[in-house]
C-alpha cells in the first residue's frame, strides 16, 4: 500500500538571484529557443563572478527584447532597433558598467542595421547577443533580413524573394572584436562563447540560430521544436578559425558554427582618451559639483 | 557669441556632460561647440550615425546618471520623435534643442522658420504633455538652456528648446553669471531602501524619484505601458493610470512651468502674442504703436508648451483684439483663438518661413485692430 507523500516545495532555481521571479511565467511560446539562450546568458553572467549591480542589459523590441524584462539587473527595454545607440549612451556615461545588448535578427539588422554597423565600427565596448530565429516572431512570423531565400512567412507566402544577410560575416566586416555562431542545441559551446564575449573588451557578437516553431517552423513544415533543433544542429559544421566570409549560413546546405573572430582593437573610449584627454593632466569627473539642487 | 554657442555654454553651466548629435544646419554650431568644450570638462561628445541614434544615446546616458542633450533642426527633429516618446514614457530627463528652419522636408536649411511648434507639442505618437521653451536672443539661449535642464531634471521628461535659425546664428553679447549665481536642479534620488523602491511610485507632486543605472536598485525600464514597478501593465486600467500621471505631473504644475514676459498689458486695447525671433519684431511694432499713441501690448511666450491658457483667458475679455505673429501658417494662432474663445478678435501676421516678420506688418495689424477693422 502506498501513502501519498506531501509535495515538497521546489528547491530554488540556481538562477533565481538573476531573475525577476515575480514576472514568471514568461511570454515565450513552447519550444522557443530564446529560453535556451537566456539560460546561457544567465549562466555566463554568473560565471564571470561580477557584481550584478555593475551589469546592465539593454534590449529593443521583439520576442528577444523581453529578456530585459525578466533579468534582475538594471535592464532597459527600449524602442525597436535602438537598443545599440541607447546602450552606447549608457556605456559612455557609465564606463564601469558592463552593458549587454540582447536582440533579435529583425531588431538588430533590419530597423537597427545602421546602428549595428556603426557601433561595431566604433568598437563600442558592448556585448551583443543576437537570437536569430529567421523571422519576426512577435508579430506573427514575417519575413526578416535573415529569412532564407524561398522560405515561407506571412509576408512571403510563396517564398521569400530576398537573399538573407550573413550576420556573423557582417559583424566581422564592421570591426567586431569577437564573433561566434552556434545553434541553440549547442548549449555548452554557446555558454562558453557568451562568457568569452562578456570578458572581451570591445564590440563582441554572438549569434544563435534558434527554432521558432510557432511561426517559422510551422509555415515551413519543419516539425516540432525538437525536430527543428535537431535539424539546425544536423546542418551545423563546426569550423573555428576560418575566414568569416566562409562562415556559411544556409539552412538548406550548411550552418557553419564556431568562433570566427577573437582580436584586440582599441575601443571608442581608448581613442577618445588619446585624442581628447592626453593634453590634460587629470581627467575631470563626469559629475560636476552641482549639489545646490532644490 | 552666437545663439548656438550660447546654448552650448548654458548646457555646460547646467551640468550637461554628454552630447550625442548629428550635423544639421542651422544647429551644427551647437554640436561643434560641444565637441570642443565637453572634453575640457570631463564629458563625452559623440557624433552618432543619425538623429534617431542621437536621441536614443542621450536617453541611455541620462539613465547612466549624466545630464545629456542633443541638438537638431527640422528633418532631424522628425527622426527624434520616436525616442522623444520613449523619453516621455520612461520619464527620462534630457534636453533637445531644435534650431528651426523652413520646412516641410529639407525646406530651407539656412533660413528661418517656426513651423515645428505643433510638432513639438504632438510629434510623438500617443497622448502626453510636453515642456517647450522658446528663446529669442543668444542671452535667452544661455538662460533657457539652463532652465530646460532644471525642468527636465525636476519633472523627468525631455524638455524641448524651440529656437530658430536667426536666434541660433545671431551674434549678441551674452552675460554668463558666476557659477554660484546659477540655480541648478538635480533629479530627486530615492529615499527608500532598495527593496522598497519602485521606479514609478510618485511623490505627492506626481514626480517619482529616480534611481540611475548602477545605483544598486536593479531597475527595469520599458517603453511599454507600465506600473509603479516599471513592469508592463498592458490593459486599459494600466494605461489610464500611467498616462494620467504623465499628463498631470505637467498640468498640475503648469503655474511653475509657464513663463511669459508681458509688456503694457494694463491698459492695452490690442495685444500682440509672439515668441522667438518674431517676438522681437513684435516688440518693435508695439513700441512704435505706443509712440504713435496706440494702446498696444505684447505677450512674449517664453514657454510655448504648456500654453498660458489662464493668462489668455483673463486678457482676452479686456482687449479689442489679439494678434499672433509667427513664422508659419498659423499654428500657435490656433491655440490663441481657442483660449480667447471669442472674447476678442484674433488675427494672424505671418509668413511661411525664409525671412523674419517685418515689424511694419505687425504695426499695420495693430493699426487695423485699433480702428476695429479686423
Amino acid at each position: 500500500m502506498t501513502t501519498s507523500k506531501p509535495i515538497k516545495p521546489l528547491p530554488p532555481h540556481p538562477m533565481d538571484s538573476l531573475l525577476r521571479t515575480e514576472r514568471i511565467p514568461h511570454i515565450w511560446c513552447p519550444g522557443c529557443g530564446i529560453g535556451t539562450v537566456f539560460g546561457a546568458v544567465l549562466a555566463a553572467i554568473k560565471n564571470t563572478g561580477w557584481d550584478p549591480n555593475s551589469i546592465a542589459m539593454v534590449s529593443g523590441i521583439g520576442c528577444t527584447g523581453r529578456m530585459a524584462g525578466y533579468i534582475k539587473l538594471d535592464s532597459f527595454h527600449t524602442t525597436h532597433g535602438r537598443a545599440l545607440p541607447f546602450a552606447t549612451g549608457l556605456k559612455l556615461a557609465r564606463p564601469e558598467t558592463k552593458v549587454i545588448v540582447v536582440s533579435g535578427d529583425g531588431d538588430l539588422f533590419a530597423i537597427g542595421g545602421n546602428h549595428f554597423i556603426h557601433a561595431a565600427r566604433r568598437n563600442m565596448d558592448l556585448t551583443v547577443i543576437c537570437v536569430n530565429n529567421l523571422n519576426y516572431g512577435m508579430t506573427g512570423g514575417q519575413q526578416a533580413p535573415s529569412t532564407p531565400l524561398g522560405a515561407k512567412t506571412t509576408t512571403s507566402v510563396s517564398g521569400s524573394p530576398e537573399e538573407p544577410f550573413n550576420f556573423s560575416y557582417l559583424a566581422s566586416a564592421c570591426g567586431a572584436t569577437y564573433v561566434a555562431r552556434w545553434t541553440a542545441m549547442q548549449v555548452r559551446s554557446l555558454r562558453s562563447s557568451i562568457s568569452e564575449a562578456l570578458e572581451k573588451r570591445g564590440f563582441s557578437f554572438v549569434e544563435v540560430i534558434t527554432p521558432c516553431p510557432s511561426s517559422f517552423g510551422r509555415r515551413n513544415r519543419m516539425g516540432s521544436a525538437l525536430e527543428m533543433l535537431k535539424f539546425y544542429q544536423g546542418r551545423s559544421v563546426i569550423r573555428g578559425d576560418i575566414d568569416p566570409k566562409d562562415a556559411v549560413m544556409d539552412i538548406d546546405k550548411e550552418i557553419v558554427v564556431g568562433k570566427f573572430v577573437d582580436i584586440e582593437r582599441p575601443t571608442f573610449m581608448d581613442h577618445y582618451e588619446k585624442f581628447n584627454r592626453s593634453q590634460m593632466p587629470q581627467w575631470r569627473s563626469m559629475h560636476p559639483e552641482t549639489s545646490k539642487g532644490r | 557669441m552666437n545663439g548656438d554657442e550660447a546654448c552650448c555654454e548654458g548646457a555646460l553651466a547646467a551640468g550637461c556632460r554628454f552630447f550625442a548629435g548629428y550635423p544639421i544646419t542651422p544647429a551644427t554650431e551647437i554640436a561643434e561647440s560641444m565637441s570642443r568644450r565637453l572634453p575640457q570638462l570631463g564629458g563625452i561628445f559623440i557624433q552618432m550615425e543619425d538623429e534617431i541614434a542621437s536621441m536614443a544615446a542621450i536617453l541611455g546616458a541620462s539613465w547612466g546618471g549624466v545630464k545629456s542633450m542633443t541638438s537638431t533642426s527640422g528633418p532631424g527633429f522628425s527622426l527624434m520623435m520616436e525616442n522623444i516618446g520613449l523619453g516621455i514614457c520612461t520619464e527620462t530627463p534630457c534636453v533637445v534643442c531644435n534650431v528651426q528652419r523652413g520646412g516641410p522636408s529639407t525646406g530651407l536649411p539656412t533660413l528661418v522658420g517656426q513651423g515645428d511648434v505643433m510638432q513639438a507639442r504632438w510629434g510623438a505618437h500617443g497622448h502626453y504633455e510636453i515642456i517647450a521653451l522658446c528663446p529669442s536672443s543668444p542671452q535667452e539661449m544661455f538662460d533657457m538652456t539652463i532652465r530646460a535642464f532644471n525642468l527636465s531634471e525636476y519633472y523627468r521628461l525631455p524638455v524641448l528648446i524651440m529656437a530658430d535659425e536667426v536666434v541660433g546664428h545671431m551674434n549678441e553679447r551674452v552675460i554668463i553669471p558666476r557659477e554660484d549665481e546659477i540655480e541648478i536642479v538635480n533629479r530627486r534620488k530615492p529615499s527608500v531602501s532598495r527593496e522598497d523602491y519602485q521606479p514609478y511610485e510618485a511623490d505627492d507632486d506626481g514626480i517619482a524619484p529616480m534611481a540611475n543605472c548602477g545605483d544598486g536598485y536593479r531597475i527595469h525600464i520599458t517603453g511599454l505601458t507600465h506600473d509603479e514597478r516599471g513592469y508592463p501593465a498592458m490593459n486599459a486600467e494600466g494605461q489610464e493610470k500611467m498616462v494620467a500621471r504623465l499628463v498631470y505631473k505637467i498640468r498640475n504644475n503648469r503655474e511653475n512651468i509657464i513663463r511669459t514676459k508681458n509688456f503694457h498689458l494694463d491698459d492695452a486695447d490690442v495685444v500682440v502674442v509672439s515668441y522667438g525671433i518674431s517676438a522681437r519684431s513684435s516688440m518693435q511694432a508695439v513700441r512704435h504703436a505706443r509712440n504713435e499713441g496706440m494702446k498696444a501690448g505684447l505677450i512674449k511666450l517664453e514657454t510655448l508648451w504648456p500654453f498660458p491658457e489662464e493668462l489668455i483667458r483673463s486678457v482676452a475679455p479686456q482687449v479689442k483684439a489679439m494678434i499672433m505673429a509667427e513664422i508659419n501658417g498659423g499654428q500657435m494662432a490656433l491655440e490663441l483663438e481657442r483660449c480667447a474663445a471669442g472674447a476678442c478678435s484674433v488675427s494672424l501676421v505671418s509668413n511661411f518661413g525664409g525671412a523674419i516678420i517685418h515689424p511694419g506688418l505687425i504695426y499695420n495689424a495693430i493699426v487695423r485692430a485699433v480702428k476695429g477693422k479686423i
